[in-house]
Formats: structure tokens, C-alpha cells, sequence
């Protein structure tokens, strides 16, 4: 046992500004089943596991508390600044702003968590989007458009997947080839025009929904479910954990890590796919545009979400908050009448001091 | 047994077997390019026995024991397991006639829970075709059964492995190569970076693999375990199995010997 329960009190001192809304989401970690196990006698968890004091003394345990806790901070800073910030309208709106970027971060946070990175996802979700478009400029039926730009996402990420995987060059140089591909092909199949898409179904899918929860909300809702089922209670999720915690380990009990990086890339696009879809709904186009800062925000949540970089430690929900707390950011930015020339400034330097905090995990 | 030189390749058998053999190499070569890593390999390997492949670096020790694990095929001779001639195409199909390798990296995963790497790639799955999903619960109960089966001493099998110290860590890969029904498992350097404290422990735990009656194939370079642990020693030289004796028989100056040619079988 390296953490001794001596410090504890001393440094327990330090940390306790953050103290009642950290233990409100410990206890939410801990129903994770990756830290932990639900059923699990309690005499034998004394032993495996450190004290919440200990917990709360290390900084591990605050980098994947980032999200949740930056986001109940900003919450509160920007209610009080600004007391619309809270407002039935402002929720929802933030909420659908969250929804693309939350599927984005879901798909994302599968090949951050192989130890890889997905530079292509906002590309990806460009050219699906167009795809789109161009199928329904062609007078197909917006079923038949949705499954154009799901295919076209999923196909963009198996290519990937399959070059990094079978081909094994870098992550990094094949995805952000990727990117140049996925934008240049946007533009080169829709000419470099937007295409209006004026369709029932769409307009629902972007203003509609269930209370007060629109439809792209839960789209994402049930993307991130999805995906927190499969990467807690499959076999693959398993795989994809152990193939980016120790790629060696993985090969020794016979787990294909070309399979599954092939898969998490595949998965990736995807989801690429699906936020092309909910971008069309958005915007009421499909434009080839470049969208770059779905790009950073995607990889930011993931970051913010405590997914560690080197893989081999993921989780659904800590990239949930973090686009959460993203889209938070600048919507409160921009309530408060800060220059939108900051919001760049100010996603990035939160995501550089998200990195910060994931140096201390362990 | 007496020395009629290095020409004769087939060293005697133990005059003292209180197993079956489970594993037999005969003539055993494989080449890289044209260097002969193995030439000619007999030996045995007996249930219920813990069975130590000693020789310098570079000796064949452990292109000998990939071989059998799966790792290389080799170019000519003829390997049997419980009577029945093998031939594994990798690692996987070694796993599955029941030969399970405790690595020396010991190919465990840090950040998974210590049942998540006992069941690792063996994970225990409910519900039907595509939508099966993990159950937890028997791998969790699966996994105490299997520490407690072995006396490990491991704090929690719910505890992820980063947690773990290093004795820890060999007794779950041992765990993990026990479990599953394994007949024989092959461990690589167990205790080269473990205390004293830990190495007897492991030691413990190899025993109980070898009572259990599983053969136990070690490879070493710490002559005082192998003379503590082993029933029967197997020396290699330059891709040769140069000799084997009953440990019981000899003694760590004549393998000593033997390692370095001063001595032939």
C-alpha cells in the first residue's frame, strides 16, 4: 500500500475549501464500477481502498473530479454574475449546444483511452455532415440521409482505424491526415456550397423534444449511456482498457490490439457521424465548414473528463461534464459580454490546467 | 551416469520420477538464419514436479521454453503433452491444450482491477448474441476462489493492480496462470525482483502449484532457488540439452559445472 494514513490529516487541511461538493461526486465516483464494484463486502474494500481523507488529499482524485467540480464552480460564479445564467431558456439552449459535443467526446474519449487521438472527429462530423446534404440535395428521404452520413462517419473511422492498426503508423500523423482528407473531401464533394436542408423531421429533431430535454440532448444521453455500457460491461471494453494500459499485457493473454484499435477508431467516426447529423439539424445546412473548435473542445472534454492520455483509464461520464462545462464557459462568457476572442483563450488555458491535474493521476 | 562425452544427445532420464511425464521434447532444433538457437532438445517434464531449466545466457533456455509455449515453432522434432503430439500455432493455442507462461513482465494490466486481469481476455459473459454483456459478479466470486484456492496474500481482489507490490503482482499473474485448468505453467525468472520476504512466498506459491499437482516449469538463474525449489534440473549449453539430473542427486557445484562445460552429463 503506498498511501499511508499518516499525512492524511495534514493534507486533508488543505483541500477542504472543495469539501462538501467533492464528497458529493466522490460518492458518484464510486458507484463507477472501474474504481470500484458494487456487491462487494465491505470488509475486504477497507483494505484495497484509501479513506475518502486520503482520497481528498490527492490530487489524483481532484484531476478526475475536474469536470464535475469545475463545472459546479462555474455554475455558481456565473449565477451569481449574472442571475440569467440559470434561466429555464439559457439551460436548454446550453444543453443543446452540449449535445454535439458531448457524442464527439464520447467517441473520442475510446481512442484517448487506447493510448491514441482521434484528430479527425470534428472532420469527420464535417464531412458526414455534408454527405448529408448532398444525398439530400439529391431528393433522398432524410432516413436514407441519416444512414448516408452515419456510414460515411463509421467508413472515414475504419480507414483510420485500420491504417493505425494494421499499417501501424502513428496515431497522431494518420489522424491529422485525416483531418486534411475529411475536410478537403467536405469541400471537394459539395463543391464548397452549403446545402440547405429544409425537412420536417429536422426541424423536430433540433427544436423538439421530451420536457425540457430537447432531442439532441438525448441523442447524447443515449450515446454516452451506450457507450458506458460498453466500456464497462463488455468484453471489448475490457479489451480496449487493457490494449491502453499495457499493450504487451494485452498481446500476452491474446487480445488483438490491431482489432482494437481498428474498433475504437471505427467507433470514433461514428460517433463523428452521428454529431454530423445533429450539426445539420442545428444549423438547418450542411456546410463544409472547417468547425475547429469541436475539434479542441472534443479532445479538451475528454481531458477534463480525468481519461488519462496514455491511455488504459477512461470513463463516459467525466467527458460528459467536461463538454458540459465547456459549453458552460462560453455561454457564460458571452452572457457577461466578454469578447468572443477570449473564448478561445479561455478553453484553452482551462484545458492546459485540466492536463496540469492529470499529471497527479495514478 | 557416467560421461561419455557431449556426443551422446540424449541425456539420461531421472532415475526417480514420481509423476507422469506430461510434457516430452524430442530432438527439438530450431534455426534463425544460421544461427542454431536449439539443436537436438530431449527432455521431460513431469506432472506433480517442479522442473528447472538452468544454462547461461544465450544457453536456449528461453527460445526452448517458447517453443512450448507457442511463441516459436520448431523447425524439426516432435513435442507431446499428456501423450497427445502438439504443434501451436501461437500463444493462444498453448493457452488452450493448458499451458499457461507467467512472464517476466508479468503481463499484468495497472489500472485494472486484479479479477479484471485474472479473467483477462477469459472474461465471463451473460445474456445472448450480441447483446452479452460482463458478469461481474461470478468473475469477482471466480477471482476470491482463485486467490483463496492458492493462500495468495492479496489485499482485494477488487484493488486495481497499480496498488499492489511487487510479490503481490507475481502471486496474481501466478494466480492467473493457475486458474483455468492449466496443466503445465512456465514461469520465467519468478523472483528476480522481489526481497527475500516475497521470494519465499512465491516459492511457497510455486509449491503449492507443483502439490497441486501441475507441472511446473521454471526457468532461473539463481542456482540456490533452483536447488530448493526443483525436482528435476535440465542444463543447457549452446542450444544443447547438455544434461539432467534429480536434484535431490546432485548438487549446485556439479550443475555449476555442467552450465559451463567444465563438466559433461
Amino acid at each position: 500500500m503506498t498511501s499511508g494514513t499518516g499525512g492524511a490529516a495534514v493534507r486533508t487541511a488543505t483541500s477542504a475549501e472543495g469539501g462538501a461538493p467533492a464528497q458529493q461526486h466522490r460518492a458518484r465516483r464510486q458507484e463507477d464500477p472501474v474504481t470500484t464494484t458494487a456487491g462487494e463486502s465491505t470488509s475486504t474494500t477497507g483494505t484495497a481502498r484509501p479513506g475518502w481523507r486520503d482520497r481528498l488529499a490527492d490530487p489524483g482524485t481532484w484531476a478526475e473530479l475536474a469536470a464535475p467540480v469545475g463545472l459546479v464552480v462555474l455554475v455558481v460564479l456565473f449565477q451569481v454574475l449574472d442571475p440569467t445564467f440559470l434561466t429555464l431558456g439559457n439551460v436548454e439552449a446550453m444543453l443543446a449546444a452540449a449535445a454535439i459535443l458531448v457524442v464527439l467526446a464520447t467517441g473520442q474519449t475510446f481512442t484517448v483511452a487506447t493510448g491514441g487521438i482521434d484528430l479527425a472527429v470534428a472532420s469527420t462530423m464535417t464531412f458526414s455532415a455534408v454527405m448529408f446534404g448532398v444525398v439530400f440535395g439529391a431528393g433522398a428521404p432524410v432516413a436514407a440521409c441519416i444512414a448516408v452520413a452515419l456510414v460515411s462517419g463509421l467508413l472515414f473511422g475504419l480507414v483510420q482505424g485500420l491504417i493505425i492498426g494494421y499499417g501501424r503508423i502513428t496515431d497522431f500523423i494518420v489522424t491529422i491526415g485525416g483531418l486534411s482528407i475529411a475536410s478537403g473531401l467536405a469541400l471537394v464533394v459539395s463543391d464548397g456550397q452549403p446545402q440547405t436542408v429544409i425537412s420536417g423531421f429536422m426541424l423536430r429533431l433540433s427544436t423538439g423534444g421530451v420536457g425540457v430535454i430537447g432531442y439532441p440532448v438525448l441523442v447524447a444521453l443515449v450515446v454516452a449511456a451506450l457507450a458506458h455500457v460498453l466500456l464497462f460491461h463488455t468484453r471489448f471494453g475490457t479489451h480496449v482498457l487493457a490494449a491502453g494500459g499495457s499493450p504487451e499485457a494485452a498481446t500476452a493473454t491474446g487480445i488483438s490490439t490491431r482489432r482494437v484499435k481498428t474498433a475504437v477508431y471505427t467507433l470514433s467516426g461514428t460517433c463523428a457521424g452521428i454529431a454530423g447529423v445533429l450539426l445539420v439539424a442545428r444549423i438547418g445546412a450542411a456546410e463544409p465548414a472547417a468547425n475547429t473548435q469541436f475539434l479542441l473542445n472534443a479532445v479538451a472534454s475528454v481531458v477534463l473528463g480525468g481519461v488519462a492520455l496514455m491511455g488504459g483509464r477512461a470513463n463516459i461520464a467525466g467527458p460528459l461534464f467536461g463538454a458540459l462545462l465547456l459549453t458552460a464557459l462560453t455561454n457564460g462568457l458571452t452572457l457577461l459580454g466578454v469578447s468572443q476572442f477570449f473564448q478561445p483563450v479561455a478553453v484553452g488555458s482551462v484545458v492546459v490546467l485540466a492536463a496540469f491535474l492529470s499529471r497527479y493521476q495514478r | 551416469m557416467s560421461s561419455t562425452a557431449t556426443a551422446d544427445p540424449r541425456p539420461l532420464g531421472p532415475p526417480d520420477p514420481s509423476g507422469e511425464v506430461l510434457l516430452s521434447a524430442r530432438g527439438v532444433s530450431l534455426s534463425f538464419g544460421s544461427v542454431r538457437a536449439l539443436k537436438d532438445v530431449d527432455l521431460d517434464l513431469r506432472a506433480g514436479e517442479i522442473t528447472a531449466i538452468v544454462g547461461d545466457n544465450g544457453a536456449g533456455k528461453s527460445t526452448f521454453v517458447k517453443c512450448v509455449s507457442g511463441v516459436y515453432r520448431p523447425d524439426a522434432g516432435a513435442m507431446t503433452l499428456g501423450g497427445e503430439s502438439i504443434a501451436f500455432a501461437d500463444p493462444q493455442e498453448a493457452r488452450r491444450a493448458g499451458i499457461e507462461t507467467v512472464h517476466q513482465s508479468l503481463a499484468l494490466v495497472e489500472d485494472l482491477a486484479v479479477w479484471q486481469n485474472l479473467y483477462l481476455n477469459r472474461e465471463l459473459t451473460k445474456g445472448v448474441g450480441p447483446l452479452r454483456v460482463l458478469d461481474r459478479r461470478a468473475m469477482k466470486s471466480g477471482a476470491r476462489d482463485m486467490v483463496s484456492g492458492l493462500s495468495v496474500n492479496v489485499p482485494s481482489t477488487t484493488a486495481r493492480v497499480r496498488r499492489l507490490s511487487g510479490g503481490q503482482r507475481q502471486a496474481v499473474a501466478i494466480c492467473r496462470a493457475a486458474g483455468f485448468s492449466s496443466r503445465l505453467v512456465i514461469m520465467d525468472e519468478p523472483t528476480a525482483a522481489l526481497g527475500v520476504q516475497e521470494t519465499e512466498r512465491v516459492e511457497a506459491l510455486i509449491r503449492r502449484l507443483r502439490d497441486d499437482g501441475r507441472a511446473v516449469l521454471l526457468v532461473s538463474h539463481n542456482f540456490a532457488q533452483v536447488m530448493r525449489l526443483s525436482d528435476q534440473v535440465w542444463v543447457m549449453r549452446s542450444g544443447r540439452c547438455a544434461a539432467g539430473r534429480r536434484t535431490a542427486e546432485t548438487t549446485g557445484e556439479e550443475i555449476v559445472a555442467l552450465i559451463t562445460g567444465a563438466q559433461s552429463s
